[in-house]
């Protein structure tokens, strides 16, 4: 089916157009409180974004949807809990601890049922993530049971004023830390031999082959990648929201929304996705009743996949011969 | 140095190769000829990894690799340039050709930088694009890239695939006056080609190749006197 290309450019332009005039107007007609919803909408689209960037790594290395990757967070939330509230430890090695064990559980996922799959199609491979996803989420009802649990915030709650809004420290925490994962992230990708050789098999896996990259190699390094950006996000953003057993589903379809709306694949993507997704669904959340609130991921999944399913920043693939 | 032995590989229910035996020996040029789906693209495949082989055997000096994965058989010392150039279209030529160099050793890096500066001599013209990227490149730079790629493994046993594909005849002329002098330091090279006269030209032992089974051998100047060959191939 033939479709009319829009180009990349104006794409962008439209794009950017569209932020300033939400933006804008939004600050126009609730000033302050407007205010309010942008960085509340930006705190939250900063976790969407590390979400986005490990279903993106993931994917751009095997073509699979991890969707378990939402379960990552969670957990990643959880050990926090226990590790920094219950054992006592201190912060910055709580923070340590957690994110190393949650990224340890997705090598370990990885090796044990992806891995053996590795000749199997990406739908199976994928449908199995949906089977870590309720495993790892039923365990995680058994270690910490089924009540919403309190994270401390990092640096207290003593919110800043600024213009009229009030932000809370923990926002300038998950702002740090996106733009932390995101430097790295692009820094594998660009200037490491094993992560040219990871987008080298993303782009063309035979060729990459033929060069010695293994694909099970790309495939335990993504993972593991992807285990430890979940994480990080889960426990970052648990201070805001609480920790629970089941606070990993929605955080997962909002993080494939914002991977989707951005273009699976792109490390730039995943941010400019999961922070529009974040800023659009506070607006809505504000100006309709909050019910519409999670309506605006899925509408907006659904229209990025039939208009252009490749994304804002994605680049359709290119016709194999 | 290679032998493969009753080989067969499928697609799905088709058979793309049928009980196929070969050799390609130490320092030879050898090379592989037939009319488009005879299964010679299969055959590189399959001796590369990127293929299963259903029955049959792959023999690399002394060794079984029939079901090794790509990398192990690149580090064993195969190292293929695919069909079509496949150079990494995004990456700039100094990134492709560092990628040709991911199996080898971090203790190595005296050596890799030499394989780099012998290829970069080989084809002057990557010397003089080495920020470019690869997509950018013509046709003929893009084959050198995917030669010099290659050679960055510091492979054994080269295995091309239709080099001359779509090139120009003076672009093929030259492709094919530096696999000479490749073959000429040492290096064993097997060579899948639809332009039978150059091929043969070039090589020291042919096998002609038609749905998915070798039709003839013989050593390649035999070949291009050979009546059928000449009336099939030859034009």
């Amino acid at each position: 089916m033939a479709r009319r290309e829009v180009s990349r450019k104006t794409l962008l332009t439209v794009t950017a157009v569209f932020i300033a005039a939400v933006a804008g107007l939004t600050l126009a007609l609730k000033g302050s409180t407007g205010l309010q919803w942008i960085v509340s909408g930006l705190t939250v689209g900063s976790i969407y974004a590390l979400v986005a960037m490990g279903f993106s790594v993931i994917y751009s290395s095997t073509r699979v949807i991890n969707f378990a990757q939402g379960e990552f967070s969670m957990l990643g939330g959880m050990l926090m809990y226990s590790i920094y509230m219950r054992a006592g430890l201190p912060l910055p090695l709580a923070f340590l601890v957690s994110v190393l064990i949650v990224t340890l559980i997705g090598a370990g996922l990885e090796r044990a049922t992806i891995h053996p799959l590795r000749n199997q199609s990406v739908i199976s491979v994928i449908i199995v993530t949906i089977g870590l996803a309720i495993f790892i989420r039923a365990t995680a009802k058994l270690i910490w049971g089924s009540e919403p649990v309190k994270v401390a915030s990092f640096t207290g709650d003593k919110p800043l004023r600024f213009l009229g809004a009030s932000i809370v420290p923990q926002s300038f925490w998950v702002f740090g830390l996106t733009l932390l994962a995101f430097v790295l992230v692009f820094l594998f990708f660009d200037r490491t031999l094993l992560g040219k050789g990871m987008r080298a098999a993303a782009a063309n896996p035979d060729a990459a082959s033929l060069m010695g990259i293994s694909s099970s190699t790309s495939s335990l390094v993504a993972w593991t990648m992807a285990a430890a950006l979940g994480a990080a996000a889960g426990i970052v953003i648990a201070p805001i929201n609480f920790a629970y057993y089941y606070a990993g589903t929605m955080l997962g379809l909002k993080g494939f929304t914002a991977a989707i709306l951005g273009g699976l694949g792109s490390a730039s993507g995943a941010v400019v996705g999961g922070l529009l997704l974040g800023v659009l669904e506070t607006i809505v959340a504000g100006v309709f009743p909050s019910g519409y609130k999670s309506a605006v991921a899925f509408v907006i999944l659904i229209l990025v996949l039939l208009i252009r399913p490749e994304g804002l920043l994605g680049r359709s693939e290119g016709v194999k011969v | 140095m290679l032998r493969v032995e009753k080989l067969s590989t499928f697609y799905g229910n088709i058979q793309a190769l049928r009980d196929v035996t070969l050799r390609a020996r130490r320092g030879n040029i050898t090379t592989i000829i037939g009319a488009n789906g005879a299964g010679k693209t299969t055959l590189l495949r399959t001796v590369s990894g990127l293929n299963r082989a259903r029955h049959g055997l792959v023999i690399y000096e002394d060794r079984d690799i029939t079901s090794e994965p790509p990398d192990r058989i690149v580090r064993g010392g195969i190292s293929m340039v695919p069909q079509g150039r496949q150079v990494f279209a995004e990456m700039t030529v100094a990134e492709n050709l560092e990628l040709g160099a991911y199996t080898r050793r971090r203790g190595e890096r005296a050596e890799v930088a030499s394989d780099l500066d012998m290829v970069l001599e080989l084809f002057p013209v990557l010397a003089d694009r080495k920020r470019q990227s690869a997509g950018t490149l013509s046709g003929g730079e893009q084959q050198m890239l995917a030669v010099g790629r290659a050679l960055m493994s510091r492979p054994r046993l080269l295995m091309l695939d239709e080099p001359s594909m779509g090139l120009a005849p003076k672009v093929i002329q030259s492709i094919f006056k530096t696999l000479h002098s490749l073959h000429e330091q040492g290096l064993t090279i097997l060579l899948v080609e639809q332009d039978a006269k150059i091929a043969l030209e070039t090589a020291d032992y042919g096998y002609v190749m038609r749905t998915g089974k070798v039709a003839l051998e013989g050593p390649a100047d035999e070949l291009l006197e050979n009546e059928e060959v000449r009336r099939i191939y030859l034009g």
